[in-house]
């Protein structure tokens, strides 16, 4: 028998508490990523993919609260574990790195200070030896003067040296597991790529798995081996990277690809209108029954406004959600 | 006489003329002056709108973008060069600032912040209205609904707040507003970028149809190249207050003549391909302290001793319509395009 995977999730359910009604924001998520992988979670705004990240970073906080499923972690149920068990899991084996550095980082404490913390929390380290272990992982992740910078606080440094600092924090402990979400939206596109290329190559160094979550379709096609696409708290497509941009199942998918102006394809094919995907993307409080994406698809017929799609195994790997894939 | 009629067909070809503006910010300082250093937010630009072009402005965060822009809006005062709108230099008078508003709008990037929420749709399209001299109710509703209707939206939605609306509504009434004066020129600064993926490609398709209705001149602030290769007709590249590419969008793409252009172009994820050629490392310069020479030298993979030399390069013509700012133009490795 093989070994488990180092993270499986199982229906995940993740339900939205107004008053006494429940809105389920995340629901039948099902996500296995094997030690060293790279799995790409992309979606818009409201899908649910960032909260799928805190549930299993076991942040998740009500109103959000998690009413089914399993999530298991290194073989071990993460939902049943106590919370002090959960605080060494933490930071630990299982790290996040957020989208806005300037907000997960703490104002009125040395960046060189945060990052030792960890050192003294999780490997049990004095708070000198931390310093200089901090001073350590500011060079890794190519904070230029880090015996000098490791004093400053978050304000003084620049958006890309502040998700440099997130990232030393996250991989401080070499963790089993990282959770990226949206480490780049708040950058330029020359620092994300830099910030790309060091998740990438101190990841693989290290040997662990990276959870790579963003909005933005090519960069999470780009990063990752295999891709999940969200709608609406749903996955409604996952697949091997190069097949999701080559050929899309699902007709949300499909859309996304389309809508695209990808560079290149004007100088090839002239400038043609951009296909759109009408509507928008509906509130937590308004899912529609059957299939989410129903009000916004062309194919959609009476099943889909009433039967919700399961999962239907693609021939060439993967799965989509869709009553009419093709 | 000839040279003459050459000047009135250019004159009337180009809508928008910006000549060497600069725009220096003083800072620190002490109280009695001494002692403050000068950003140069906009340092000596020149560049040329033509009728019904789109004009694509890239750039990374602090490179001066948005001061040219309202610059450009005479919201701010530039310290040297010239503005000049349809053959009318423009200048900060009240009077001149209402005949340029009628010339120029803008539409902002983030359709939250940028409407009042206090105020219904109606009453934000309505004010420029009244300011300008269109008080007839009749009229004012007209013209409202009309609005309304060209930017896909259903005329009785003016009386809703704008809570009521989601991004990528909001963002159809911003555009609204803008075009409410009937302007020629419209600014657009990121004009999707704080949208959802799956609206973007409705509101990209909505301002080129407006451009051709219109005949509408834009120039387009977006650090997304595969929009602006989209939609710009010509495209400026700038880096620290200077323009430091120029020309058609096909040449630009094609063969961009600027390491820094290749640099940017190079860092767009590509879903087809996993290896990216050229990086650079490092951010952009501090303005208060720019590098000596050129100021992409720092983080230029084909920098060499020349470029670090005082006072950097001129902005060149080094084909037609094609001007790049770069000591080492004629030695740099030919351009691999794009492979997909």
């Amino acid at each position: 028998m093989s070994a488990p995977p180092l993270l499986e999730v199982r229906d995940l359910q993740i339900s939205l508490a107004v008053g006494n009604t429940l809105f389920h924001a995340v629901e039948n998520v099902s996500l296995t990523i094997e030690k060293g992988e790279t799995l790409g979670l992309v979606g818009e705004s409201g899908c649910g993919k960032s909260i799928t990240a805190l549930a299993l970073i076991g942040l998740l906080r009500p109103p959000l609260i998690i009413t089914g499923g399993e999530i298991r972690f290194d073989g071990r149920d993460i939902r049943a574990l106590p919370s002090r068990e959960m605080r060494k899991l933490r930071g630990n084996r299982i790290s996040m790195i957020f989208q806005e550095p300037m907000t997960a980082l703490n104002p009125l404490s040395p960046v060189g200070r945060q990052i030792a913390e960890m050192f003294v929390l999780h490997r049990g380290a004095t708070w000198n030896e931390a310093e200089k272990l901090a001073i350590e992982a500011l060079a890794r992740v190519r904070v230029p003067a880090p015996d000098r910078r490791v004093k400053d606080y978050p304000h003084q440094m620049s958006g890309g040296m502040r998700q440099r600092v997130m990232i030393a924090i996250a991989l401080a402990c070499s963790p089993d597991l990282l959770l990226a979400d949206e480490p780049t939206t708040a950058l330029d596109v020359t620092v994300q790529a830099e910030i790309l290329d060091l998740i990438r190559e101190l990841s693989s160094a290290q040997g662990t798995a990276v959870l790579m979550i963003s909005h933005d379709l090519g960069l999470i096609a780009n990063m990752c081996r295999r891709v999940g696409v969200m709608y609406a708290g749903h996955i409604v497509e996952e697949r091997a990277a190069e097949d999701i941009f080559r050929s899309p199942s699902h007709p949300y998918t499909n859309g996304l690809v389309a809508s695209l102006p990808l560079l290149g394809a004007r100088a090839r094919h002239g400038r043609k209108r951009l296909q759109e995907i009408e509507g928008v993307v509906p509130p937590v409080s308004a899912f529609p029954n059957g299939c989410r994406f129903n009000p916004r698809c062309h194919m959609a017929t009476e099943i889909c406004r009433t039967e919700e799609p399961g999962a239907t195994m693609l021939e060439r790997g993967g799965l989509v959600r869709c009553h009419h894939h093709g | 006489m000839y040279g003459v009629t050459i000047m009135a067909e250019a004159m009337l070809d180009t809508i928008l003329k910006v000549e060497d503006l600069a725009v220096h910010f003083p800072v620190g300082g002490r109280l009695f002056g001494g002692g403050h250093k000068v950003v140069h937010a906009v340092d000596g630009v020149d560049l040329e709108l033509k009728r019904g072009e789109c004009l694509g402005l890239v750039g990374e965060s602090g490179c001066g973008k948005s001061t040219l822009a309202l610059s450009i809006l005479g919201l701010q005062a530039p310290t040297r060069g010239r503005i000049i709108i349809d053959g009318q230099p423009i200048s900060g008078d009240a009077k001149d600032r209402m005949d340029r508003a009628r010339m120029t709008q803008m539409v902002f990037q983030d359709p939250y912040s940028s409407l009042n929420p206090r105020q219904t749709v109606r009453t934000t399209l309505e004010a420029p209205l009244r300011l300008h001299g269109i008080t007839t109710k009749s009229e004012i509703d007209d013209r409202i609904a009309d609005m309304l209707r060209r930017v896909g939206l259903r005329p009785d939605v003016a009386k809703r707040y704008p809570h009521e609306f989601s991004g990528g509504q909001r963002q159809r009434i911003g555009i609204a507003r803008a075009l409410i004066l009937k302007p020629q020129i419209v600014i657009l600064d990121e004009p999707v970028s704080a949208l959802d993926v799956s609206i973007r490609a409705q509101i990209i398709n909505l301002l080129l149809e407006l451009k051709e209705t219109f005949g509408l001149s834009y120039i387009m602030i977006s650090h997304d190249l595969g929009v602006v290769e989209h939609m710009s007709d010509r495209v400026a590249v700038m880096y620290l207050g200077r323009i430091v590419e120029s020309g058609g969008w096909e040449t630009i793409f094609s063969s961009p003549g600027h390491p820094y252009t290749r640099v940017l172009i190079e860092a767009i994820p590509d879903p087809f391909r996993n290896r990216q050629g050229n990086k650079i490392t490092g951010e952009i310069p501090n303005p208060l302290n720019p590098p000596a020479g050129c100021g992409f030298n720092p983080r230029c993979p084909e920098a060499r001793d020349l470029c670090r030399v005082p006072p950097g390069p001129d902005l060149k013509e080094v084909g037609t319509d094609h001007f790049v700012r770069c000591c080492r133009n004629n030695e740099l490795p030919a351009w691999e395009p794009h492979a997909s």
